[in-house]
């Protein structure tokens, strides 16, 4: 009846998982009660699950990704904590226990934290950039983010029923085939991945689109912001990668459950093959994280330089350079495998052709601040404290990229440093940097700035401490993944990496911190302008939050840096005729990605448990759900003119208020 | 353990491309952070003696320089990581004084298992070699990847089952050094620790003779104990009774590991 589902799932004897389970239900449970008793279940279900609105989806993503990032930062306090006591002993994690950590750290920071940061905030920001009212496919979009939540969700659910994958983020064959892991782990990982890896292509192809075909009059490829072409970049990366991802995994999969051999010991697999399947996905697939990070930067740079972005043209080139070469790097993964003197050079090579175009970002955004007038807002300071990290990693990476170095340094603790340098110093630091950037955008009031700037600090410095002693514990000899170990040298290094780790949590603490503060004072935060920060791009040319619409009147461009255009010309004696309303056509809510993503999840736990009825329920449910969706009639409804035009007035009536009122200073 | 403490030619070799890459990054890595804390610092709001240019965006030679010396640096690098990857390439022969050693290496869950074809001999988790000879390491896996890794004798290479790397090392000092698996390859992962004694060549002949007339033989029984998933106490020795042993794994005439699931039944099996 319940497959392999049976009492024994539950890790009774295991104490730690059991009450983070426990706690994180009971908080669920508090906050759906407190929502139906408060009554704002509605307002939930019409205004945001059901809402194929981009800007609501995109808060969505980054709400999904902060929570999450808490999830995948306990679990780096807890090994961290571990490799601090674990000197000859057992420490407090067993093997089993530790192994699963580490492996739902790395998923989860990657899937779960960096992708939906970076989908959230491109989804937020590119259509208010091209200036157009929605996205191409806004219903597929819904879907994508809800089939990404039901990723997440069954990776939590492995806390408390069963285990997660102790195989690594990437789980290399033939430790992950069913003879060496027989558990339930490996398969939470695929399905989890499977699921969710639907939700990030679908995401991506609605991206594409978007960037390709919508775009407002005279936007034209070379005039887009830069942040529109990093993401049209990741975004094709997306579609040529995660189709690898979902493939390998499949055939993962084919071995697991149907006793195929692809990558198994016996009848001909080949381990090998895995490997170079799912780093032809995992290379481009950091490119997909970096790539919009260092669009948000370019953003960042410029207007708090108060500057256009120094080599547009330049920097279009240099992203669309990295798009191309992270497809052919991938062997770099694994120099130690043996392949030869030819292979691994030539891998090697090509790898460091990419800090090229990476390093003319660099210069581009130090001659973006150049001759400007710099503000140190809280987005600029993680931009600054980005281009020093960055350049640290960009280092540590085209040195591994050297084969010999290699072949001391792989599979490190120097390694785990490096990519830590730059997952953190770019992507993440890049989400912040946005998210403290288009915090107004979304919802009508800055953050604090002070405790933003404070959390700057800690999660800079934090860094530091935690990562630079396991560069130096790498030069050690140490490999990752230890459980425990014997070393007395490696002690004093970890030890200090765990006083990082707690430093950056006060940095966590700051940012929760900021965000609640500064949703109690929002009212002294209260953005009227549209436009607190003095941008330069169209996103800052209606109001904030924005109407559902987006822009009354769509926006027609004549250059770069359209919006900063926009307030030169203001600025001379202009006719200000009202322009023409017109009613618009905006698409209907639909709860078909929140449906979908419920029948996903029944299916993925009944896949992973071997519950054969519940995955035909489930896939039956999926199918049902799709043919209401693709047989309903009305998917738009209209906004009248008079209604647009109430609004418009509204927003321009505040803005010029706000206008003369600086200019009576 | 410290791979900046190299004990023989590869590692010393690897050390230096190490630094010297280092080196040459730092170059340009130093001057551009020092600008990018005098811009940001000289270009500050409050900072009235700086120009603002609002409307500089381009400048023809600025871009020039800007793509040329990363691609610079690269072409100099991308010149040593070509030499590099050849001369150390870890399947190259490395030269020495005295006759080749030939070890086999096998990764087992959870220890090592080293076979000396030559001499007839085989241990579990300890290695001896002798010094200045060169060593040839033939390397498989008898279940999951690992990675076999001598931090201070140099590069590490991948054992993979069904299939045999090469790697060839020289140690230049006696003395004793540790051996890991650098490949996560399970819960006894950690304890994949192996002992390294590098001894003198005659040491090396009277140790080897001495094992190889020794009363623990490997075979196919104790091999049979061996591939179970476990963690060893003690590190044996063993002389060898088929000197074939390492093509039968190689090959998978030998089957691979059982898993834990297999392991569990065979110690039921055993207890009835």
């Amino acid at each position: 009846m319940l497959g392999k589902l049976t009492w024994a799932a539950i890790p009774f004897d295991q104490p730690i998982p059991l009450v983070a389970g426990a706690v994180v239900l009971v908080a669920i449970l508090a906050v759906l009660v407190w929502v139906v008793v408060k009554g704002h279940l509605p307002y939930l279900w019409d205004e945001w699950i059901t809402s194929v609105d981009h800007k609501r989806i995109g808060v969505m993503y980054v709400l999904l990704a902060s929570v999450m990032l808490l999830r995948g930062f306990s679990d780096a306090i807890m090994m961290r904590a571990q490799q601090a006591v674990a000197f000859q002993s057992p420490g407090f994690l067993p093997p089993e226990h530790y192994n699963q950590i580490f492996s739902a750290h790395g998923t989860i920071m990657i899937f779960f934290v960096a992708m939906p940061f970076v989908i959230g905030l491109m989804n937020l920001v590119v259509p208010l950039q091209l200036g157009v009212r929605d996205v191409a496919f806004p219903t597929l979009n819904s879907v994508g983010f809800w089939l990404t939540a039901t990723g997440a969700l069954l990776v939590n659910v492995s806390l408390v029923v069963g285990e997660f994958a102790r195989t690594g983020w990437l789980p290399y064959p033939p430790l992950s085939e069913l003879t060496y892991s027989p558990g339930v782990g490996v398969d939470y990982y695929l399905w989890s991945l499977e699921i969710s890896g639907v939700g990030t292509l679908v995401a991506g192809v609605n991206l594409v689109t978007t960037v390709l075909k919508i775009r407002t009059k005279g936007m034209n490829y070379l005039r887009m912001p830069m942040f529109c072409w990093t993401t049209l970049a990741s975004n094709l990366l997306i579609i040529a990668a995660f189709p690898i991802l979902t493939a390998t995994l499949a055939m993962l999969i084919l071995d697991r459950y149907l006793g195929f051999h692809f990558f198994t010991n016996e009848a001909g697999g080949n381990m090998m093959m895995f490997m170079n399947l799912i780093w032809a996905w995992g290379h481009p697939e950091v490119y997909i994280l970096v790539l919009p990070a260092f669009g948000i930067f370019s953003e960042v740079v410029s207007t708090f330089s108060g500057k256009p972005l120094f080599g547009y043209r330049s920097m279009v080139l240099a992203t669309m350079v990295i798009c191309i070469l992270s497809f052919m790097v991938w062997l770099h993964h694994f120099f130690t495998m043996g392949a030869g003197a030819d292979v691994n050079a030539i891998f090697g090579i090509a790898s460091m052709i990419i800090a090229v175009p990476t390093g003319v970002k660099i210069y581009n955004w130090l001659f973006t601040m150049y001759g400007g007038r710099i503000r140190f807002a809280t987005p600029m300071l993680w931009s600054i404290g980005f281009m020093v990290t960055f350049i640290l990693g960009g280092l540590t990476g085209v040195l591994m990229a050297v084969p010999p170095a290699d072949f001391l340094l792989h599979n490190s603790l120097f390694l785990i440093a490096h990519f830590h340098n730059v997952i953190i110093g770019g992507v993440l630091f890049g989400a912040f940097a946005g998210y403290t950037y288009w915090f107004p955008k979304a919802f009508g009031f800055k953050l604090h700035e002070g405790l933003g700037k404070a959390a700057f600090w800690f999660w800079l410095v934090g860094f530091y401490v935690a990562f630079m002693p396991l560069y130096a514990v790498g030069f050690l000899g140490m490999t990752r993944r230890m459980q425990h170990y014997d070393v007395p040298e490696w002690r004093p290094w970890l030890m200090l990496a765990s006083v990082g780790a707690v430093v950056i949590l006060i940095g966590i603490i700051f940012q929760i911190a900021q965000l609640v503060v500064s949703i109690r004072d929002r009212e002294e935060l209260r953005d009227h302008t549209g436009d607190p920060w003095d941008g330069r791009s169209l996103e800052w040319a209606t109001s904030s939050p924005p109407p559902v619409f987006n822009f009354a009147v769509l926006p027609d461009v004549s250059g770069e840096d359209a919006y900063w255009a926009q307030k030169v010309r203001a600025k001379q004696p202009a006719n200000a005729d009202e322009p023409h309303y017109e009613a618009i056509e905006m698409p209907r809510n639909s709860p078909t990605g929140f449906v979908c993503a419920f029948f996903a999840t029944v299916t993925g736990f009944a896949l992973i448990w071997h519950i054969w009825w519940m995955v035909i329920a489930g896939l039956i449910g999926a199918f049902a759900t799709f043919v209401v969706f693709a047989w309903r009639d009305h998917d738009e409804y209209e906004i009248p003119a008079e209604e647009v035009a109430r609004i418009d007035r509204a927003n321009i009536s505040d803005r010029r208020d706000m206008i003369s009122a600086a200019g009576s200073v | 353990m410290n791979i900046l403490v190299p004990q023989g030619p590869i590692a010393a070799a690897d050390k230096t491309i190490l630094i010297d890459s280092i080196a040459i990054m730092l170059a340009i890595v130093l001057p551009t952070i020092a600008a990018i804390f005098a811009f940001a610092f000289w270009f500050r709001k409050s900072n009235t003696r700086a120009f603002y240019w609002p409307d500089w965006e381009y400048s023809g030679r600025l871009e020039l320089v800007v793509w040329s010396i990363p691609a610079l640096t690269i072409i100099l690098l991308g010149g040593v990581a070509w030499i590099g990857a050849h001369q150390l390439d870890p399947a190259r022969p490395v030269a020495g004084t005295g006759q080749t050693v030939t070890i086999q290496a096998v990764s087992l869950d959870w220890k090592w298992l080293f076979i000396y074809p030559d001499q007839r001999i085989a241990t579990v988790n300890t290695l001896t070699v002798p010094v200045g000879a060169p060593l040839h390491f033939q390397l498989t896996s008898a279940s999951v990847m690992n990675a076999f890794f001598v931090p201070q004798l140099g590069s590490m290479i991948y054992t993979m089952n069904g299939m045999v790397t090469r790697l060839n090392l020289r140690a230049d000092q006696e003395g004793n050094y540790q051996g890991l698996s650098a490949h996560f390859s399970g819960d006894g992962f950690p304890d994949m620790l192996f002992d390294v004694h590098v001894v003198s060549q005659t040491d090396f002949a009277d140790w080897a003779t001495k094992t190889a007339s020794g009363d623990h033989a490997l075979n196919a029984e104790v091999y049979k104990e061996l591939i179970k998933q476990s963690v060893p106490k003690d590190k044996a020795v063993y002389r060898l009774e088929d000197p074939e042993l390492f093509q039968g794994i190689a090959t998978q005439r030998i089957a691979p590991g059982p898993g834990p699931e297999l392991t569990a039944k065979i110690g039921a099996t055993d207890a009835r």
